[in-house]
């Protein structure tokens, strides 16, 4: 986790899938994830046509594929699980290249990763098309309780500021000589972690005084959300339609 | 840490996503009652420093390092509903922004972190606080048992969906005997770090310790029997 990590992984543009309603692209996303994960893991063929309609999508939203290759990272834990699960998986053995492995672990391991590896996918594509504020009118839209929305604005707007303060103590400890080798420097990083807490807490105290200052009696105001139309809905229910598409073939053709 | 999507089968994903809807709603309430009007805020950047909290890396030893959960810490500091509440708004940005634990396995994980994680560090947090000595320095000690308790006790939850709805055959007691092993060394790990948090707090701004109102409160009773004597701005 760099500093990069904190921006987000909102890539600015202009395209169809940019300008969906965030709700509509949420519910999309979602539906086509739970369709990925429903997929009979019998069969590759459907996991391609998943792809397939990510990479459509990806293509009309000008997303490189070296954007969502290198952010492709976050899945490095499963993978290796994947990778020790045929070893480790019951069933009858099958030999591999030498190596005697589960066959049941081995199709396991296979589905995991392809139905992990598309669900990053999906998440990346969302989350590189929708801005973090459009993400929160659309958790609104889709009837989040609205205190949770809240939180998750004042988490969305607070990010920088709180991972910058951060920042800020890291490099006045390496400015002294403070470099983090063994658990021995666990204390000098926890009371960098307690200060950090002293202060996020105090900053959300002085903005909750400026909000009452403000007028602030207890709940946001919403600010109205476009009209929905058609045309939207028929983009958002392209892709979770094409994975309807290759989970239903799946499943009938098994 | 988190459960990416396929895991767990469509069933499961959904039951616990059940749960975890009925745990967030609760807390809502709950956090209420913690924090009063001031939940979003304040919650927000509680939140946002859990976050920060899971971005640094402690090193371990030979280059490996871990980092924080910070369910039973974030309990222990601002109660355990608005714990839940921050743990859940992580995992939420987390799955949304940064494409981090599956969407499908979005209920999953906040029920394993955000409910079993916060309250199992919490409930161990009370009871070893009901029997250490009553002062502002078992908080610290207490805490650290709370962080280390969650960690295992979300390892073996999550052992158990798997053999309810695991999409991998895998011998349970090898499974459950490797979750709690691995876990519970990561569990020290989180133990003393949540340990040493408290107390870094604990020695600045005690009044900001959720977990250790009780104690200040009977101290406080103890160091002026008579009421109004004196007022602490």
């Amino acid at each position: 986790m760099g500093a990069e990590h904190t921006h987000g992984l909102h890539l600015p543009g202009q395209s169809t899938v940019h300008r969906l309603p965030a709700h509509l692209k949420i519910v999309s996303t979602l539906a086509f994830v739970l369709l990925v994960v429903a997929t009979p893991r019998e069969a590759t063929w459907p996991y391609a046509v998943h792809l397939a309609a990510l990479m459509l999508v990806a293509r009309t939203a000008r997303v490189p594929a070296a954007y969502l290759a290198t952010r492709l990272v976050v899945e490095v834990p499963f993978v290796v699980f994947a990778v020790v699960l045929p070893f480790v998986a019951t069933g009858p053995r099958i030999s591999v290249l030498g190596l005697s492995v589960s066959e049941p672990g081995l199709v396991a391991a296979w589905a995991l990763l392809a139905k992990g590896t598309l669900g990053v996918l999906a998440a990346l594509l969302l989350a590189a098309t929708t801005e973090p504020r459009d993400l929160l009118t659309g958790l609104t839209r889709l009837r989040l309780p609205r205190q949770l929305v809240e939180i998750m604005g004042f988490m969305v707007r607070y990010v920088e500021v709180v991972t910058g303060d951060l920042r800020r103590m890291s490099i006045a400890l390496a400015s002294r000589g403070f470099d983090a080798r063994s658990p021995r420097q666990w204390p000098v990083l926890a009371t960098c972690l307690g200060a950090l807490f002293v202060r996020s807490y105090e900053r959300g105290e002085r903005v909750h005084l400026a909000m009452l200052s403000r007028g602030y009696a207890g709940s946001l105001p919403v600010l109205d959300a476009a009209p929905l139309r058609v045309g939207d809905l028929v983009v958002a229910a392209a892709l979770p339609t094409m994975a309807a598409v290759g989970m239903g073939a799946a499943v009938l053709t098994r | 840490m988190h459960v990416p999507d396929g895991f767990l089968d469509l069933p499961t994903s959904l039951a616990t996503a059940a749960v975890a809807a009925s745990a967030v709603a609760l807390s809502l309430r709950g956090a209420r009652r913690e924090l009063d009007d001031r939940a979003a805020p304040l919650a927000g950047l509680v939140a946002t420093f859990v976050f920060a909290a899971q971005m640094i890396n402690f090193p371990v030893a030979a280059g490996t390092s871990g980092h924080l959960i910070g369910g039973a810490l974030a309990a222990v500091l601002v109660g355990p509903w608005t714990a839940t509440l921050c743990l859940t708004v992580v995992l939420l940005v987390q799955g949304l922004l940064f494409a981090d634990g599956g969407l499908s396995a979005l209920g999953t994980n906040i029920t394993l972190m955000g409910v079993v994680g916060v309250w199992t560090g919490y409930a161990v947090f009370r009871l070893a606080l009901a029997v250490l000595p009553r002062r502002i320095g078992s908080v610290p000690l207490a805490a650290g048992i709370g962080g280390f308790a969650s960690v295992p006790m979300a390892a073996l939850t999550f052992a158990g969906l798997f053999m309810v709805g695991g999409t991998a055959p895998l011998d349970a007691g090898s499974l459950v005997a490797a979750m709690a092993s691995v876990h519970t060394l990561i569990g020290v790990g989180e133990g003393v770090l949540t340990a040493l948090v408290v107390g870094s707090v604990v020695a600045v701004r005690p009044d900001l310790v959720h977990g250790a109102r009780r104690i200040r409160a009977a101290s406080i009773q103890a160091a002026a029997p008579a009421p109004s004597s004196g007022h602490r701005a």
